[in-house]
């Protein structure tokens, strides 16, 4: 009843051309970035912003990143965690260059440096794809730790071998740092994340999107339709890296706040991976969905014993919560490929013909 | 000067003036690379015979390896613990048929790939849930195995060889024709070619895919076991394994993803190609190398060479 376009009449090639065509949309997106940029500071607790909100914003974006390339381009990559290193010793590279350089600007830049690596890194993808690319992608991986870890520039020379987040300001507030409140952490972390997926939005829907579309359905199809194949490719693993990268700076700048080659092991790339296909492949608002299904999951099956007054180890939580994901992830791909947004997706249309079934 | 003289002189230099040390990572190398072919073994088998990369292979191997001295730590006598492991990776087979590929035919290669990924989380939290998360000891002598090592006196120094690694050696290279056999001249192997060639006209000719399918994962189930009793011999049975096992990767891009001989040449010239540059040009880089040198390696192979050294040319058809 409430949710129907009828009615709705396009009349300019912009208005049809929007990301948000229907009026209901556009109400709740509104709601949800008022909810989020104006109600979740002023009333939920620290706790909840920097251990819940701050993580699925920051995975959300990697998620995004990884779906760019796996799930638009169709190149699987498992060098996700590496690239999102790569952004983080960046921005501490350049924050100690320029400690005066406004620090969003640093966490932006540092995502170049993450595209130049993940461009090189995607040099192979010419020759070579599907699980092939993969094993390259892990060159990537573990080529990238072991230069975290043994290259001391990067980490200027620090005995203990971590990066430390210095205290940067802006317009005199403490923005990173232990100095920085969550709150702060938070809102810069979402309007990075709020512009950065509105410019993803606009890219899968634009000329290059419809590139990585095509090349992920049939590469050799493409190619014959004029799409310059390794070009393609070649963006595709630049701006997935660039998204991955600016994740991994925000990661540590505004989450962590110190961390350390460890931080971006293998592991992290199966997490943001779980979470795009969990998500759904080719969808960003999957992404967010993944993100926070694989964040929160933990959380939840943490306080879950408490609040039925069963005592279950820690260990035992992170067991179970493996087996649920992987459980999860078979599930999801045997039942609905596209994932959790492909759910969304049914509630909507659901939603759109209530009262009547069809 | 003095980069490239210690890049491209001293390590020969020293390898000709201390040979008795060449062999021993030499041999070390060798050693390696059999196990990474055992591992690349699993991979190859269930990627001929279905399709799947089988990325859980290498947990596989953790599984079985605990699984076994899980059992024994009960009680129960190694032998008879070894064949209780072999029916649970039975159970794991038909398991993983019924319930991930059965759902999945006609899926597209890289859902089926993804798809794995979701069974080593699933088998990697299962496993530390039943068996816990400590690294166990392998049962070695309780299974008959070798332990200490020969020392030869040749080239003026001594190589030590571990008794345990020759028998490593001596059982792959018995797996590996007891495989090819079964896959020539069996009436199964016949049927796993065929599946391999085309799912369709295996079907047609009334060949059944499923009794196929359990066949094969069973068979990559005994080969993680093998694998998992070898490797735990020489370390402890760990999660850690698992790490080490997506070594297997490289080696099978090496080898080719569907040629049996591929993997264990591959898996050789990676683990001797690994020790030798960690050995003689790591301390140049820091040290450490040994964990991306045999991804670096594969990585530009595949640039000259994307099927592997005995792969099937690959042909796409539109």
């Amino acid at each position: 009843m409430l949710y129907r376009e009828t009615g709705q009449f396009k009349t300019s090639y912009a208005a049809d051309a929007a990301v948000f065509p229907i009026l209901q949309d556009r109400i709740g997106i509104a709601a949800i970035l008022a909810f989020a940029f104006l109600a979740v500071p002023l009333t939920l607790p620290d706790f909840w912003i920097s251990a819940v909100l701050i993580p699925i914003l920051v995975f959300s974006l990697a998620a995004i990143g990884l779906n760019l390339l796996t799930g638009y381009a169709g190149q699987i990559s498992l060098g996700t965690g590496a690239f999102m290193g790569v952004g983080a010793y960046a921005c501490y590279k350049l924050t100690t260059v320029f400690p005066d350089a406004n620090i969003i600007l640093l966490i932006v830049l540092s995502g170049l440096a993450a595209a130049a690596l993940g461009a090189l890194f995607g040099l192979p993808s010419l020759r070579i794809k599907g699980f092939y690319l993969a094993v390259a992608t892990l060159a990537a991986q573990f080529f990238l730790s072991w230069c975290f870890v043994r290259v001391p520039w990067l980490y200027n020379y620090n005995i203990s071998g971590a990066i430390e987040v210095p205290t940067r300001t802006m317009l005199g507030v403490p923005v990173t740092g232990p100095n920085a409140t969550p709150v702060t952490r938070y809102l810069l972390v979402l309007a990075i994340v709020v512009g950065m997926t509105w410019v993803a939005s606009n890219l899968v829907r634009g000329r290059i999107g419809r590139m990585w579309m095509a090349v992920r359905d049939m590469d050799i199809a493409a190619e014959l339709i004029g799409i310059r194949l390794f070009r393609t490719k070649l963006i595709a693993f630049a701006v997935s890296s660039f998204y991955c990268g600016v994740a991994g700076a925000m990661m540590v700048f505004l989450w962590f706040g110190a961390a350390e080659a460890d931080s971006f092991n293998i592991d992290l790339s199966f997490r943001v991976l779980f979470m795009v296909i969990i998500g759904g492949l080719g969808s960003l608002t999957g992404s967010f969905f993944g993100a926070a299904l694989i964040w929160g999951l933990p959380i939840v099956l943490r306080s879950l014993p408490d609040a039925l007054g069963v005592p279950i180890r820690a260990a035992t939580v992170e067991h179970i919560q493996l087996m649920i994901v992987g459980a999860l992830i078979i599930f999801f791909l045997a039942v609905e490929p596209s994932g959790l947004a492909r759910l969304w997706q049914i509630g909507k249309q659901k939603l759109r013909v209530w009262p009547f079934p069809y | 000067m003095d980069l490239l003289y210690k890049i491209f002189l001293d390590p020969f230099l020293q390898m000709a003036t201390t040979p008795d040390l060449l062999v021993q990572t030499l041999w070390e190398g060798l050693v390696a690379g059999v196990l990474y072919a055992l591992i690349a073994l699993g991979y190859v088998l269930i990627y001929k015979a279905s399709g799947v990369f089988n990325f859980a292979q290498g947990i596989m191997v953790v599984f079985a390896a605990l699984t076994l001295v899980g059992l024994h730590e009960l009680g129960i006598p190694a032998f008879v613990a070894l064949i209780l492991a072999l029916g649970v990776m039975l159970a794991l087979a038909v398991a993983v048929e019924r319930v991930m590929l059965r759902p999945l035919v006609n899926q597209p290669e890289i859902i089926l790939f993804m798809a794995t990924f979701g069974l080593t989380s699933f088998l990697i939290g299962f496993g530390e849930f039943v068996f816990g998360g400590e690294p166990k000891v392998m049962i070695t002598d309780e299974l008959l195995l070798p332990g200490g090592a020969f020392d030869f006196q040749i080239l003026g120094g001594s190589v030590s060889l571990q008794k345990i690694d020759i028998a490593a050696a001596v059982i792959a290279s018995l797996m590996v024709a007891g495989l090819a056999v079964f896959f020539q001249s069996t009436r199964i192997g016949r049927a796993l070619r065929a599946v391999a060639d085309s799912h369709k006209a295996a079907l047609s000719v009334g060949i059944s895919l499923e009794q196929i399918w359990i066949v094969v994962w069973f068979a990559a189930g005994i080969v993680a076991l093998t694998t998992g009793v070898m490797w735990g011999a020489r370390s402890n049975v760990s999660f850690a394994l698992e790490i080490v096992a997506l070594k297997a990767l490289p080696v099978l891009v090496l080898g080719g993803f569907t040629s049996v001989p591929g993997a264990i040449v591959g898996g050789v010239i990676i683990g001797v190609s690994e020790k030798l540059g960690e050995f003689y040009w790591g301390p140049l880089l820091g040290g450490g190398i040994e964990s991306w040198l045999a991804y670096v390696i594969a990585l530009v192979f595949l640039l000259f060479r994307p099927q592997g050294l005995f792969g099937e040319k690959i042909i796409e058809r539109v």
